[in-house]
């Protein structure tokens, strides 16, 4: 028998707190068919973990259009005119951590996800925000 | 609307601005423009010809380009050489029969090299020096060539005999005249320049003319005035050149006695509906030989068209260049023919530098001006000589090198808005600070903004005073800080970790500086605390401040794979550790490429394969390799006197000693190293930071050397040491490059910018001039003491092996990583290969 949610909630899951980097960036695959909530597609999506700002947890697709590479994840947090950034590691263009926001070009924008910790495990909702 | 019909004639420098110029204009609309190019391209940048022979490519060069033109609505006519002009009938045609009509009509033709007619000068290896296919067919003719001559001891005539030294072949000059570049110099600067070109190796014959030319044995003969003979095995002409102004001839048109089409201010011709401009035109009983008084031409044409007035009044002649790498200026009245003119001269035989002010009698204004082997000076003499400014009260001053003090400098801030910066593209200091004021906040918006320093790039010193002073005057910052969130520069930043003993980044930041860090500040703070303490860089404070490829210890690759490279000290590597090499790319289907570096790389590994992969390395003895790091690299060896015949010491033996105490240094750029065992010099040391050559007595170390962008031989810094010496050297050299570099600064633009040069460098090193020797050597000697393989300590740390995780909730690869088969090797898939996976919606 295949188990239904009583309480469907959009909220999944993806890690634990020990799993994050302080001050930097890990990569979860989220997405799928789900029992507990709604099904959506399988994405690759970096989570970046500041202790000291608010929000402390940041999701965004890991795919950099840019490059044409799931390297997100692996980039350096960089903060620019007050914002928090993630500089892509392949061709060092900044991306805005609340909303994706490229800086250097304003034609792009990495999708953004809900993201919070519920006691220790990480939980995303894996839909893009709307703009 | 009817269009006029307008034709320019030759498609060079100067016809390509003229219609690139006319393409900014609305009123290009009102013309229908048809174009006649004798050349099988469009125009392309002549000033900059000899950089083909240096690797540059047509296309590097091109300046118009087909689609560009068509865009333009132009008609361009390819390898059609206009030859007729029907003045009667406005009409022209080309020698394949293209006929069109025109009712303005823009001759741009340029000139061709003079060619003196000494018998013999039309032999299949005499050669001119002017478009892409002449210097093809030098090359060409340079391959099985040991000797080459040229024919002319002018400007252009010593560039292209420095392009025969750099095609391999012995260079011989040969000049009419007394002495070189006599249009420009005068008679002492010219014998300066001499000493300087010989002492490079090219054979100069000045006050020679030549009377024949024969075959002899396959090769050429030139025969003298007075009975000397040159054998060769090609000759190139740069004997001068001649306005191209046949066309206009036959059609016609009034021209100089001496050849050039006369024109007026408004650039017409004796015909009111044709212009000439360019090296084809004579203003004046003057052909002008330079780009700028071209451009300035087509500029005025172009006015003249849309219904403006303007006018040509000539133009100003100065140069400045580099010919066989001496430095040469000519500025005004460079022969001091004016009446009642003075002179200055300075002259430093011993480093062959020439300099000379003209004056008026009053010894108030600047004339003109000769240097020859320093030209650091050119743009302020320029700029007094131009903008007619009053010199300062002692003038020689100007040239003299700074005794103590500074020469009164004329700064950019002093000079009027209506001084001319560059003058190929007629900007003036006025539309700079237009530029900066409009909001351009660096120097690459300012040249796009207004095409300054586009040109031959003469005035880009200039320029960047220029918009370092605007932007400081508007308040904005011009500083060396490392980035907004520390207000120090890499050097403070280094004095204060040392002094206060700061161990982590976020210490630094509570105390020194502001907000979270970048990009910038974070890997450069990182490095500064490995170069001091040397922890691991994978310690928890560490983690988030290092470069993904410091960060995985690999490099990574376009398509978010990595790089393996291990250390293989020297290029010295057992036969196991060859075929260990092979087992594990074969292993981990890994693409594998012999490197620059004298080692082994292995491309295409996934993240989470990485600990395997070095794991296995490690156990085979292997060691990190350091290709990610901004530290040592490699230290290139040749095989030296263990087998070579020639070799005088164990270069290898040093090199790997070398490499090993080395290993692991952080810095403020990568470093590379080499070691040859004599000065056939085969593991080329001299391209080096650090570089090492064997002699009978020792080692001599050469230093701040590198390849790359802008490749720079390293200096010869100490002579004949013995081993101990030498590593002695080598220790405090890099270590104060380390404390006192920038950021991303290799060695050689580190010296450079050292006040005192090279010559501070020994003083600090060798003469320990700062007290610091010790010092320098203890925290070389601490680094070397602490080294650890951080691949090796990772494997073995549970912690740091979780970030080599692709997913960190499970353990499915990135499926977007695809890799294809290419001469029997993984590549990354092009975009088109990769079959769509299941895309976010
Ligand atoms: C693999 C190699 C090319 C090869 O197939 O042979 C290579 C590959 C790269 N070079 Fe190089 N360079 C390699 C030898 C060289 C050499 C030749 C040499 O060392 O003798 C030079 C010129 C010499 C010099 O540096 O003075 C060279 C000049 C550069 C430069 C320009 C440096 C400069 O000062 O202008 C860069 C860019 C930089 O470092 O900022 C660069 C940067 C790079 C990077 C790291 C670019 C990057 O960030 O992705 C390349 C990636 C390496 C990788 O993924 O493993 N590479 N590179 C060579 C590795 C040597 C080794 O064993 O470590
Ligand atoms: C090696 C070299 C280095 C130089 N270095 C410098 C430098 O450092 N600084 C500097 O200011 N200047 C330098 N010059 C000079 C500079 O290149 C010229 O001043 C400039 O190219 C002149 O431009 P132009 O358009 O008048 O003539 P060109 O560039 O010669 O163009 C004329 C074009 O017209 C074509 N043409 C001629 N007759 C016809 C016809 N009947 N029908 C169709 N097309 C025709 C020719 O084939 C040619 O393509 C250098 C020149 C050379 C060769
Ligand atoms: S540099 Fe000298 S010792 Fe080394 S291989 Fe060349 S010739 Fe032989
Ligand atoms: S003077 Fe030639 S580019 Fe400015």
């Amino acid at each position: 028998m295949t188990e239904v949610a009583i309480n469907p909630t959009p909220w999944q899951p993806v890690c634990q707190r020990s799993d994050l980097v302080a001050e930097s960036g890990v990569c979860v695959l989220a997405g799928g068919v789900s029992v507990t909530g709604p099904s959506t597609p399988r994405r690759s999506i970096a989570l970046f973990f500041i202790p000291d700002s608010d929000p402390q947890l940041y999701a965004v697709d890991n795919w950099d259009p840019i490059a044409g590479a799931g390297v997100i994840a692996r980039g350096l947090i960089a903060e620019v005119e007050g914002e928090l950034t993630v500089a892509s590691p392949l061709y060092k263009q900044h991306f805005r951590l609340r909303d994706g926001q490229c800086l250097e070009d304003p034609e792009i924008r990495l999708a953004t996800y809900p993201a919070a910790f519920d006691g220790d495990t990480v939980v995303i909702i894996p839909m893009p925000e709307p703009t | 609307m009817v269009k006029q019909k307008l034709i320019v004639i030759g498609n060079g420098m100067v016809g390509h601005h003229f219609l690139e110029q006319l393409a900014t204009r609305p009123e290009r609309e009102l013309f229908e423009v048809t174009i006649y190019c004798a050349e099988p391209r469009p125009a392309y940048d002549r000033v900059h010809l000899s950089e083909y022979f240096a690797g540059r490519t047509a296309d590097d060069l091109a300046l118009g380009r087909v689609e560009q033109y068509r865009d333009w609505g132009y008609e361009l006519l390819l390898n059609e050489t206009a030859v007729a002009i029907d003045r009667e009938k406005r009409l022209v045609t080309s020698a394949s029969g293209q006929e069109r009509s025109y009712d303005r009509l823009v001759l741009a033709t340029g000139s061709y090299p003079f060619v003196p007619p000494i018998p013999g000068h039309e032999h299949g290896k005499c050669f001119v020096y002017r478009t892409l296919e002449d210097l093809d067919a030098i090359r060409a003719a340079s391959e099985n060539a040991r000797t080459g001559v040229v024919v002319g001891g002018g400007l252009l005539g010593l560039e292209a005999a420095n392009a025969l030294k750099e095609l391999g072949l012995e260079a011989h000059v040969v000049e009419f005249a007394r002495g070189l570049m006599s249009v420009q110099l005068d008679e002492g600067g010219s014998d300066v320049l001499r000493n300087k070109i010989e002492s490079l190796g090219v054979a100069v014959h000045t006050g020679t003319a030549t009377e024949l030319i024969e075959e002899c044995d396959g090769r050429l003969r030139m025969q003298f005035k007075g009975g000397r003979k040159l054998l060769t095995d090609l000759i190139v002409f740069s004997a001068g050149i001649r306005p191209e102004d046949r066309l206009a001839r036959t059609a016609g048109l009034e021209l100089g006695e001496r050849g050039g089409i006369v024109i007026d201010e408004d650039c017409r011709t004796s015909d009111e509906d044709i212009f000439a401009i360019g090296e084809c035109a004579l203003y004046q009983s003057r052909v002008f030989g330079l780009v700028a008084p071209g451009y300035t031409m087509a500029r005025n044409v172009v006015a003249q068209l849309c219904g403006e007035s303007a006018s040509f009044t000539g133009a100003d002649m100065s140069t400045k260049l580099k010919l066989l790498g001496v430095q040469v200026g000519s500025i005004g009245d460079a022969h001091g023919r004016t009446d009642g003119a003075a002179a200055i001269t300075f002259v430093d035989e011993q480093h062959g530098i020439y300099k000379r002010m003209i004056t008026d009698a009053e010894g108030s204004k600047l004339l003109g001006a000769v240097l020859v082997g320093d030209t650091s000076d050119y743009d302020q003499l320029l700029q007094y000589h131009l903008n007619d400014i009053d010199l300062p009260e002692h003038p020689e001053q100007l040239i003299l090198p700074a005794a103590d003090g500074e020469p009164p400098a004329l700064g950019a801030g002093s000079l009027p808005a209506s001084a001319t910066i560059c003058s190929c593209h007629n900007v003036s200091k006025g539309q700079v600070v237009d530029a900066v004021q409009g909001g351009c906040c660096t120097l690459g918006e300012v040249k796009d903004a207004t095409r300054a320093s586009t040109g031959c790039g003469g005035c880009s010193a200039l320029l960047k005073n220029i918009v370092d002073e605007e932007l400081a005057a508007l308040g904005m910052e011009v500083n060396n800080h490392l980035c907004p969130h520390f207000e120090f520069t890499r050097q403070e930043l280094f004095h204060i970790v040392q002094v206060e003993e700061i161990r982590t980044f976020s210490q630094l930041l509570e105390q020194h500086g502001n907000g979270h860090g970048c990009e910038v500040c974070k890997p450069a703070v990182a490095s500064i605390l490995a170069s001091l303490w040397n922890d691991h860089i994978h310690r928890r404070p560490h983690v988030g401040l290092q470069d993904t490829n410091d960060t995985f210890m690999a490099n990574m690759q376009k398509n978010g794979s990595y790089s393996v490279v291990p250390r293989v000290p020297g290029g010295e590597i057992t036969p196991d550790k060859l075929i260990v090499l092979g087992q594990v790319a074969k292993k981990y289907n890994l693409y594998t490429k012999i490197t620059g570096g004298q080692r082994v790389d292995l491309f295409g590994a996934r993240l989470e394969q990485l600990p395997d992969i070095w794991r296995e390395l490690i156990d085979a003895g292997f060691e990190t390799g350091h290709a990610y790091g901004k530290s040592l690299r490699t230290v290139k060896s040749c095989v030296g006197s263990t087998w070579c015949r020639f070799g005088v010491q164990d270069s290898v033996a040093m090199a790997l000693h070398i490499e090993n105490r080395y290993k692991g240094l952080r810095s403020p750029h990568k470093i590379k190293m080499a070691v040859s065992g004599c000065t056939r010099e085969c593991a080329e040391a001299q391209s080096k930071d650090v570089g090492v050559i064997a002699t009978e007595n020792g080692w001599n170390l050469f230093v701040c050397g590198n390849g790359g962008m802008r490749p720079r031989h390293a200096d010869l810094f100490a002579t004949d040491l013995d081993d101990e010496t030498l590593i002695r050297y080598i220790d405090r050299f890099l270590m104060f490059y380390v404390r006192t570099a920038d950021k991303l600064q290799r060695t050689s633009v580190w010296m450079e910018n050292l006040e005192g040069g090279l010559d501070y460098l020994r003083e600090v090193v060798i003469e320990d001039k700062l007290g610091l020797g010790e010092e320098l050597e203890a925290q070389m000697a601490n680094v070397v003491g602490t080294y650890q393989c951080e691949w090796k300590t990772a494997i073995n740390d549970p912690e740091m092996l979780k970030r080599f995780r692709q997913f960190v909730n499970t353990e499915e690869q990135d499926e977007r990583i695809v890799f294809v088969e290419e001469r029997g090797q993984p590549r990354p898939a092009r975009e088109a290969e990769i079959v769509k996976v299941a895309e976010p919606a």
